[in-house]
């Protein structure tokens, strides 16, 4: 389970965190919905480690162990996912080593064997076919010349084969049709377990047409100002975050 | 015994001076002036320095102030080689040609040594070459006692030929200036694949001349490894002229060497001829790379691509001087030059010196340069994915160096260039 007590963090000096409480129990997927602006994509961030963005009070745990004192690659060992908001292109980077290369760090940090071509080929083959995507994919750079919704896909698939406890999307649903949208859902939906969670950051509550969150929180101005079921996601999308602003 | 250790220009002209007698060619007239010249020529000039605006960037005392003996040729036990890449090879150990070491019969076309055919190649020798504008090209004519001399005739394709340099180990420095003389008659092809590497305990000077000249539509891919040890010197000049229809195809990997000069001067001389030439460059520790290239584009209808990659680690120093002149005949010429380098320490410094003199008026030609560390969000795009901070390092350095050698059409001359990169990183992270 993901706990986050009085997060605080800053940016360029700027604070953007203002003291976040949020506590996602193993098992359950929550969404986050907010403005622009109002420090979504710094929450994950945060989490996932990114230099430059400071943590300067509060805590982060997953399942008991203190994320913030680790690198970037122990947080993801320990199981935290971070779908991009805006996917990174690697030009020269084969998408195909990347992914094996990410997959057997994980695998070692599990303490489980490395996946040779084939066995790695076998997996990535799998898990495409779930996704509906072109094995094409897998021959080209990282994310070079893909269109903004084949990024977003590649994005599902890194997080369909390294299987994290923990998985935050970043919008992930942003720019993507009705058919893609649905897939990144199937995505999502596939790995939910007893012992998996998930952090949905969107914009919209289509997405949560398709992943059905167990609680739905409303980020404003750095603090979480809001918490419901599902159906706050239909309120927010009827009469926007002006009422919420208003309530809090 | 007495002996006065000269260094210098001043030792080299000593040598020539006791060598003259037993060098290649002594009997040949044409051979004995083309040494002359080339002696009084160093003799005038000396090694270049810095004041020097050719060689503003790099210092060459390390080999200036040394002393070089003629080389002593004992292959040592060590010194076993790979196995051929492709099925021909020429195989040189300091500078001289070793039948017994390589494979060149049934090649289809002519391939030798320099030293045996030169009574043949008055008017070649020396065609291309310049050595009263490069005291560098003036110590290798003074010299030279060896090299490769292919032929393809017109219309053959050449296939795969590798030209691989050894030096010996010995225990005084010594020095060798193999002169090259590849030509391609109309529409003939070939690839070379050259490997230049020697002992990392010996101190050496490799100083090769290449004179290439490709006729109508001929194609050379020239993929050049240097990685001569760590204490060697490696300071080469390569001529090429181009005529019209054909490709000259340079890639240049520099590996190696205390200190390495790549000097390119090609001639685009007939129409819609091109020339590429490309490479990168790995360096670590105190290691000097210098690419200099000129570039001629002396007729109409000519391409050039130029992307020059370099990789920079401790206090190494790059320089890449690239210049293109566009003659006034040479409407419609399609020039690029980019120089890329990722300094990876903050000690690492590298000098860029485009320099475009355009004469025509129909022309597209662009250049640039970037100087730069690794991209934050890259490196951390792939820790995010559990790749530890070192590897993730290590990925982005080869994709930089990747994008240059992807654009190597020729498969063995690529593999070959793959392998060379590969190589370095192993050493990299022992
Ligand atoms: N790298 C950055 N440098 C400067 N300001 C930033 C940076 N990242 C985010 N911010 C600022 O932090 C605030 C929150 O941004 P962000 O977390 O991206 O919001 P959201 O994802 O909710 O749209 C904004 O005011 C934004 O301008
Ligand atoms: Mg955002």
């Amino acid at each position: 389970m993901l706990r986050i007590e009085g997060l605080t963090a800053e940016v360029d000096g700027k604070p953007i965190l203002k003291g976040i409480d949020l506590e996602v129990p193993a098992g359950e997927v929550h969404a986050i919905m907010g403005p622009n602006g109002s420090g979504k994509s710094t929450l994950s961030y945060v989490l996932a480690g990114r230099e430059g963005y400071e943590v300067t009070g509060g805590s982060a745990t997953l399942d008991g162990v203190d994320l913030l004192g680790m690198e970037p690659e122990e947080r993801a060992a320990a199981g935290v996912f971070l779908a991009f908001q805006y996917p990174v292109e690697l030009p020269g980077v084969g998408n195909a080593n990347f992914l094996r290369t990410a997959l057997n760090a994980i695998r070692r940090g599990k303490g489980e064997a490395e996946l040779d071509a084939m066995q790695f080929l076998k997996q990535a083959r799998a898990r495409l076919k779930e996704l509906q995507m072109s094995e094409d994919m897998l021959k080209r750079g990282v994310n070079v010349g893909f269109s903004g919704g084949e990024k977003k896909r590649n994005e599902v698939l890194q997080m369909a084969l390294l299987r994290p406890s923990l998985a935050i999307l970043d919008e992930t649903d942003s720019g993507l049709d009705i058919d893609a949208l649905k897939i990144v859902a199937d995505g999502v939906n596939a790995l939910r377990a007893p012992d998996f969670s998930a952090l949905v950051i969107t914009h919209y509550q289509r997405l949560l047409d398709y992943i059905v969150p167990d609680k739905v929180h409303v980020l404003m101005q750095g603090r979480i100002v809001q918490t419901g079921g599902p159906e706050l996601a239909k309120q927010l999308e009827a009469s926007g975050y002006a009422s919420v602003q208003a309530a809090a | 015994m007495n002996t006065v250790v000269h260094s210098g220009a001043e030792g080299f002209l000593h040598r020539f001076e006791g060598l003259r007698a037993r060098l290649p060619g002594q009997r040949l007239a044409w051979v004995q002036a083309l040494r002359e010249a080339a002696a009084a020529q160093f003799r005038a000039a000396g090694f270049p320095t810095r004041r020097v605006e050719a060689w503003k960037y790099t210092d060459l005392r390390p080999v200036s102030d040394a002393a070089f003996d003629e080389a002593l040729t004992i292959l040592g036990d060590g010194d076993t080689l790979p196995a051929p890449r492709g099925e021909r090879r020429a195989v040189f150990v300091d500078g001289r040609f070793r039948e017994e070491l390589s494979q060149i019969e049934g090649a289809g076309f002519a391939v030798g040594s320099l030293a045996e055919e030169l009574p043949r190649l008055e008017g070649r020798l020396g065609a291309l070459a310049r050595p009263a504008e490069e005291p560098l090209v003036a110590l290798n004519t003074m010299l030279f006692e060896d090299g490769l001399v292919v032929t393809v005739p017109a219309g053959v394709a050449g296939g795969v030929l590798e030209l691989r340099s050894l030096a010996s180990r010995s225990e005084r420095p010594s020095a060798f200036h193999p002169r090259h003389l590849i030509r391609l008659e109309a529409g003939a092809s070939l690839t070379i694949v050259e490997e230049a590497s020697g002992p990392e305990d010996t101190r050496y000077l490799h100083n090769p001349v290449f004179e290439i000249d490709l006729a109508e539509g001929a194609v050379l891919t020239h993929a050049r490894i240097q990685r001569e040890g760590v204490k060697g010197f490696q300071l080469g000049t390569v001529y090429a002229r181009i005529e019209s229809g054909a490709t000259y195809d340079n890639f240049t990997l520099n590996a190696g060497a205390r200190l390495v000069r790549n000097e390119i001067h090609a001639v685009l001389a007939g129409p819609k001829s091109a020339c590429h030439m490309n490479g990168a460059q790995l360096l670590r520790g105190g290691q000097h790379a210098d690419t200099t290239t000129v570039l001629d584009h002396a007729a109409p209808d000519c391409a050039s691509r130029q992307t020059y990659k370099t990789v920079l680690q401790g206090k190494s120093r790059g320089v890449f001087q690239g210049k293109i002149h566009v003659h006034q005949v040479a409407q419609r010429t399609d020039g690029y030059q980019m120089n890329q380098a990722l300094l990876l320490s903050p000690d690492a410094e590298i000098d860029s010196k485009p320099q475009l003199e355009i004469y025509a008026d129909d022309v597209k030609c662009s250049h640039g340069a970037t100087v730069g560390a690794l991209d934050a969000d890259q490196l951390f795009y792939l820790r995010a994915r559990g790749i530890p901070e070192a590897k993730a390092r290590s990925i982005l350095v080869e994709a930089f160096l990747q994008e240059a050698i992807e654009g190597v059409t020729d498969e063995t001359a690529r593999a070959a260039l793959e392998s060379a990169v590969a190589g370095w990183w192993e050493k990299e992270a022992a």
